[in-house]
C-alpha cells in the first residue's frame, strides 16, 4: 500500500525534526527534573521519596485521581454522544460551555468554589452549621480536580466523533439493535483511540494540578497536601532536591499509563518475533 | 426557525439516549460548572459599571493584556506546527523509541506548573544548558516575552498532539490511495486530501492551547520577569487582587479573560459546525 | 493496542492503588489524642518541624497529655483566606501582620490579639538584609548604594510577597530619614530604586533563585533570616550578607484562632504553644534558624551571628500597618504611582 509521506527523505526530515524538538521542549525538562532530583546521590531520593509527608500525598493524589477520572470519562462519553449524534437548541452553546474550565486560571476556579463551599459561601455556611467539611478535606480536592479535567474526554471524543457520522449507527438501528449495543459495538471500537487519549490527559492533568488545589485543599501536611502541593512546599522552603524528587515521581505518574503499554508492545513484539523465528 | 430546529431534530433523532444523554450532561454542567460560577457573578455584581470600567481598563493593566496575547499567541502557532507534527510522526512513521515520544508529550500536563517554570528558567536562562547557546546570537529567552510564550508553548503542548492524533489514526487508508494514485505529489496531497480531515481538530487544539495560555500563570511567573508594563501577565494582576482579598476585582480581570475565551471557542465551534456540514453533505 | 484488556489492567491498577490510597490516608494515632492545627508561611517547614517535638515533650511534661501537631504551610496570606473560609487551623504563625489583621477583622482573632503575648506578639523577628556577591565587588554597604547607576537589584514583587512589602517600607523608611521627609526626595530616591530591580519574582524563593542560579543582578534584598537558607543550599563561600546600619524589623505574628480553637475543644493546647515559643528552649532553636529573639540570654548567645542595626517600626514611620497599605500598596497608591510610565 501506497501512502502519503512514505518517501524515505520526507520520513527521515520529518522523524528528525520531530525529535530534535521533542528532545529540546521535553525530554531536556524531563532530563533536568532527574538530574535535580539526583544531585544529592540515589540514597537522598529514596530518603525524600519514603518521607511519611511524601507518601500521603502520593496516597491523596492517587485517590483524587481514580475518583475523577471515571467521573469524567463518562460525563465525556454521554456528552459528546449528546452533541455529536442530535441536533438540537442550544447545542453549540452547551458545547461551549464545557470548555469553560479552560478559559478560568486555575486559581479563579479553585476561588469559585471556595466563594461557594466556603464558610462565607453560600452552601458553606449551612454545611460549616452542619459540620460537614468539604473544602480543605479531600471531597473539595476532588471537585476543584473534577472542574479541572472535565472537558479532555469530551474534547478528544466530539472532533473525531462529528468526522465519523453517524452513519453506521443509524444502520445499526435500522437493524434493531438497541442502544448500549450500539455503543459498544458500533461505536466504541471507532472511537478507543481518542477515548483513551482522555483518559491519559484526565490523569495527567489530575495528577498535576496545582492552582486550582492549593486555593481548596488548605495544605495540611499529611492530610491535604497532594504531591504537586507538596513539590510546591518543599521548593518554597528550600529543599530542592526533595521538591524534584516529588516532582520526578508526578511525571512519571502521568507517563505511566503510556510507558506500560509501550512494555506490553515490546513483549508482545518480541512475541511475535519468536514465534517467526521457530 | 426555531421551531424549525426542533423539527430536523425531532426528525433526526432515530438514535436512542438522547434523554439520557441529555440528562446527564446538563446535570454535570450546572453542578460542576455553572453553579461554582454564579459565585463569580456574585462577586462580580459587588462593583457598579464604572467600578469595573476602571478596574479593567487600568494602563498597567492593558499592557498586560497585550503581552499576554502576544505570548500566547506564539505559543499556539508553535503548538498547531508542532503538534500537527508529532501526531503525524507518532501515528504514521515506526522508529526507536517511539513509545518514549508518545509518552512526553502529556508530561507538560503532569508537571505542576511552577515545576515546569522553574525548569524551564533552570534551561533557557543565560546561563542554562540551552540558554547559554542561545545568547551569544542575542537570543535572550528568560524574563522576557519569548520566556512567556516558551513557558506558555510547554504548558500546551499535550492538546494540538492529543486532539489531532486519533483523528489521523482513524483515518481510512483509501484516503491516502486515493490521492497517490491521482498522482498528486506529497506535500500537494497532504494539504488537500488530508488536511480537510484534520481542521476540525487542529483548529480545536490549537484553539484549546490558546486559550489555556491566556491564563497560565505558575508555569509563567518564573520565566517572565514580571517588570511593570513590560513581562506581566494579566493572570499576575489577579493574583495580586487575590493576595490584596479584593475578590471582586480579582474576577473583574477574570471575566476578562474568561470572555475573551469563551468568545473565541464559541466562534470555533460555531465554524466546526458548518465546516462539518460542508463535509459530510449537511448531515453533522 | 486491546482495549478491554486496557481497561481491565487499569481497574486491577485502579484496585491496588485503592488499596494503598486508603492504606496511607487513615489516620496514623487514635482518636482520643488531640491534635493541634498551625497554620504557618511558607518558608517554616523546616522550623517547625524542629520545634514540633519539642512542644509536644513540653506539654507531656507539663500536663501529662499526649498531643500532636499539624502543620499547613503556605504564602500567608493564602493561608489567612483559607482560615476565613473554614480551614479550622487552632493557632496562626504568620510573617505579615495584616494578614493576622485580616483575621481579626473577620472575628476569627481577638481584635487585641498584639497585647495578648509579650513585643506585639511577636516571638521572633527578623529583618531586611542585602546578600551581594562574593567579596561585594559593588562595595554595597547601604540604601543609597541600592540606588546607583551601576547596580542591579533583586527582590519579590511587593504587590505579591511579605518579603518584598518589608523591603519596599525599608527603603522608603530610610530615604524618609536621610531626607528629612522631603517627600519629592524620598519619591526620586524609591523611583531610581524601583528602576534598578532587574526582576520582580513573586515570592522570597522566585527572586533567591534568580539572584544566585541564574546570576542576575548585584543585591538579593531579602529577610535576613532567609539567608541562612539560601547558605544550606547553596553554599556558604560565594555569597556576602551586609546587614544595613539601618532597617525595618520584621515582625512574625502569632495568635490564637479562637473560634476554631474554642469548637476544637484546644484553647489551653493552642495557648500552650504560642506560650512554649517564647520560652528558651524554643527561642534557642529559633537563634539558630537565624531569627533574632527577644530572650535576652539566648540573644546574648546568639550576638555575634546577628549585627547590631538599628531597627525601625512600621507603626513608628508609616502610622500603622492598615495606613501603610493603604498609601502605599493598594491600587493606585504611592507604589503604582512610583512604577507608572
Amino acid at each position: 500500500m501506497i501512502r502519503i509521506g512514505d518517501a524515505p527523505a520526507v520520513r527521515r526530515v520529518l522523524i528528525g525534526t520531530a525529535l530534535v524538538l521533542t528532545a529540546l521542549f521535553l525530554l531536556l525538562p524531563l532530563v533536568a527534573i532527574f538530574a535535580q532530583a539526583l544531585m544529592s546521590g540515589l540514597d537522598v531520593y529514596w530518603q525524600n521519596l519514603s518521607d511519611q509527608y511524601t507518601l500521603a500525598a502520593i496516597g491523596l493524589t492517587l485517590l483524587v485521581t481514580l475518583a475523577t477520572v471515571p467521573i469524567n470519562l463518562v460525563f465525556g462519553v454521554f456528552l459528546a454522544w449528546l452533541v455529536t449524534r442530535f441536533d438540537f437548541p442550544g447545542r453549540r452553546l452547551l458545547q461551549t460551555l464545557i470548555d469553560i474550565p479552560f478559559a478560568v486560571s486555575p486559581v479563579v476556579a479553585g476561588l469559585v468554589y471556595l466563594l461557594l463551599y466556603g464558610r462565607n459561601g453560600w452552601l458553606g455556611g449551612w454545611l460549616d452549621a452542619h459540620d460537614i467539611q468539604i473544602m480543605f478535606a479531600w471531597p473539595g480536592i476532588v471537585l476543584a480536580t473534577i472542574f479541572v479535567t472535565c472537558p479532555f474526554v469530551a474534547r478528544e471524543l466530539i472532533p473525531l466523533m462529528q468526522a465519523q457520522g453517524a452513519r453506521e449507527e443509524e444502520a445499526a438501528v435500522t437493524l434493531g439493535a438497541s442502544g448500549w449495543t450500539i455503543f459498544r459495538r458500533v461505536t466504541l471500537p471507532k472511537i478507543r483511540h481518542a477515548l483513551f487519549y482522555g483518559v491519559i490527559l484526565t490523569n495527567a492533568r489530575a495528577v498535576g494540578e496545582f492552582g486550582a488545589v492549593s486555593v481548596v485543599a488548605g495544605a495540611i501536611r499529611g492530610e491535604t497536601n497532594t504531591l504537586p502541593l507538596q513539590v510546591e512546599q518543599l521548593y518554597q522552603d528550600y529543599n530542592t532536591v526533595g521538591a524534584f524528587t516529588s516532582a520526578s515521581l508526578l511525571a512519571l505518574l502521568a507517563l505511566l499509563a503510556l510507558l506500560t503499554l509501550a512494555a506490553k508492545a515490546a513483549l508482545e513484539w518480541r512475541a511475535a518475533r519468536r514465534e517467526n523465528a521457530s | 426557525m426555531i421551531a424549525n430546529a426542533f423539527a430536523i431534530g425531532r426528525q433526526r433523532r432515530v438514535l436512542p439516549g438522547f434523554g439520557l444523554s441529555l440528562g446527564i450532561s446538563l446535570t454535570f454542567v450546572s453542578l460542576i460548572l455553572l453553579l461554582p460560577l454564579t459565585s463569580l457573578v456574585g462577586q462580580l455584581s459587588q462593583l457598579s459599571w464604572s467600578q469595573y470600567w476602571f478596574l479593567i481598563n487600568d494602563p498597567r493593566l492593558l499592557a498586560s493584556y497585550a503581552v499576554t496575547l502576544l505570548g500566547a499567541g506564539v505559543a499556539a502557532l508553535f503548538n498547531a506546527a508542532f503538534g500537527l507534527l508529532m501526531a503525524w510522526v507518532l501515528v504514521r512513521y515506526d522508529f526507536p523509541g517511539k513509545r518514549l515520544v508518545d509518552a512526553l508529550m502529556d508530561l507538560p500536563f503532569a508537571l505542576p506548573t511552577a515545576v515546569a517554570g522553574v525548569t524551564l528558567a533552570t534551561l533557557y536562562s543565560n546561563n542554562g544548558w540551552v540558554g547559554r547557546l542561545l545568547e551569544p546570537l542575542g537570543i535572550s529567552v528568560a524574563y522576557t516575552w519569548v520566556g512567556i510564550a516558551l513557558a506558555m508553548a510547554f504548558t500546551s503542548i499535550p492538546f494540538v498532539v492529543r486532539t489531532v492524533q486519533p483523528v489521523l489514526e482513524d483515518l481510512p487508508a483509501e484516503v491516502d490511495e486515493a490521492a497517490v494514485t491521482l498522482g498528486a505529489r506529497d506535500g500537494h496531497a497532504f494539504r488537500r486530501v488530508i488536511l480537510p480531515h484534520l481542521w476540525p481538530a487542529l483548529v480545536t487544539g490549537t484553539g484549546l492551547a490558546f486559550v489555556r495560555s491566556l491564563g497560565e500563570f505558575g508555569a509563567v511567573i518564573f520565566i517572565a520577569g514580571g517588570k511593570p508594563y513590560e513581562t506581566e501577565i494579566t493572570s499576575l494582576m489577579i493574583f495580586v487582587k487575590l493576595q490584596e482579598y479584593d475578590y471582586a476585582g480579582a474576577s473583574a480581570v477574570a471575566s476578562i479573560v474568561l470572555a475573551t475565551s469563551l468568545i473565541l471557542l464559541l466562534a470555533i465551534n460555531l465554524w466546526q459546525g458548518r465546516f462539518i456540514k460542508r463535509l459530510h453533505g449537511g448531515r453533522p | 493496542m486491546n482495549w478491554l484488556n486496557t481497561s481491565r489492567s487499569l481497574l486491577a491498577a485502579s484496585a491496588i492503588g485503592m488499596t494503598l490510597v486508603l492504606g496511607a490516608v487513615s489516620p496514623a494515632q487514635a482518636q482520643d489524642e488531640r491534635e493541634l492545627l498551625n497554620s504557618s508561611y511558607d518558608i517554616a517547614r523546616e522550623l517547625f518541624a524542629a520545634i514540633n517535638p519539642k512542644f509536644i515533650d513540653w506539654w507531656q511534661q507539663q500536663h501529662d497529655e499526649t498531643v500532636s501537631v499539624k502543620q499547613s504551610h503556605g504564602g500567608s496570606s493564602t493561608q489567612a483566606r483559607s482560615i476565613m473560609q473554614g480551614l479550622r487551623a487552632d493557632v496562626v504563625t504568620f510573617n505579615q501582620v495584616t494578614d493576622v489583621n485580616v483575621l481579626a477583622d473577620a472575628g476569627l482573632v481577638a481584635k487585641d490579639w498584639q497585647q495578648q503575648y509579650p513585643n506585639h506578639a511577636s516571638p521572633y523577628y527578623s529583618t531586611t538584609a542585602f546578600l551581594v556577591r562574593k567579596g561585594n565587588p559593588k562595595h554595597i554597604e547601604n540604601w543609597d548604594d541600592l540606588a546607583r547607576d551601576d547596580v542591579s537589584l533583586v527582590f519579590p514583587n511587593p504587590k505579591t510577597s511579605g518579603n518584598g512589602r518589608y523591603t519596599y517600607l525599608a527603603a522608603w523608611a530610610y530615604a524618609d530619614r536621610e531626607f528629612d521627609g522631603d517627600k519629592s526626595k524620598i519619591e526620586d530616591y524609591m523611583k531610581t530604586f524601583l528602576g534598578n530591580v532587574e526582576v520582580f519574582d513573586t515570592g522570597g524563593r522566585g527572586a533567591t533563585t534568580t539572584f544566585v542560579e541564574r546570576g542576575i543582578g548585584d543585591v538579593l534584598i531579602t529577610f535576613e533570616s532567609e539567608v541562612n537558607n539560601i547558605r544550606n543550599e547553596y553554599g556558604k563561600d560565594d555569597y556576602e550578607v551586609v546587614v544595613p546600619p539601618v532597617s525595618i524589623l520584621a515582625e512574625f505574628p502569632v495568635a490564637v484562632v479562637d473560634e476554631y480553637a474554642e469548637r476544637n475543644g484546644n484553647e489551653d493546647l493552642a495557648k500552650g504553644y504560642l506560650d512554649y515559643l517564647y520560652t528558651p528552649e524554643a527561642q534557642r532553636l529559633l537563634a539558630d534558624f537565624n531569627y533574632r529573639v527577644n530572650d535576652e540570654s539566648v540573644a546574648a548567645e546568639f550576638s555575634d551571628r546577628f549585627p547590631k542595626t538599628e531597627l525601625l517600626r512600621v507603626e513608628d514611620v508609616f502610622g500603622s500597618w492598615p495606613d501603610a497599605m493603604e498609601t502605599h500598596f493598594a491600587s493606585g497608591g504611592e507604589l503604582d504611582q512610583l512604577q507608572r510610565r
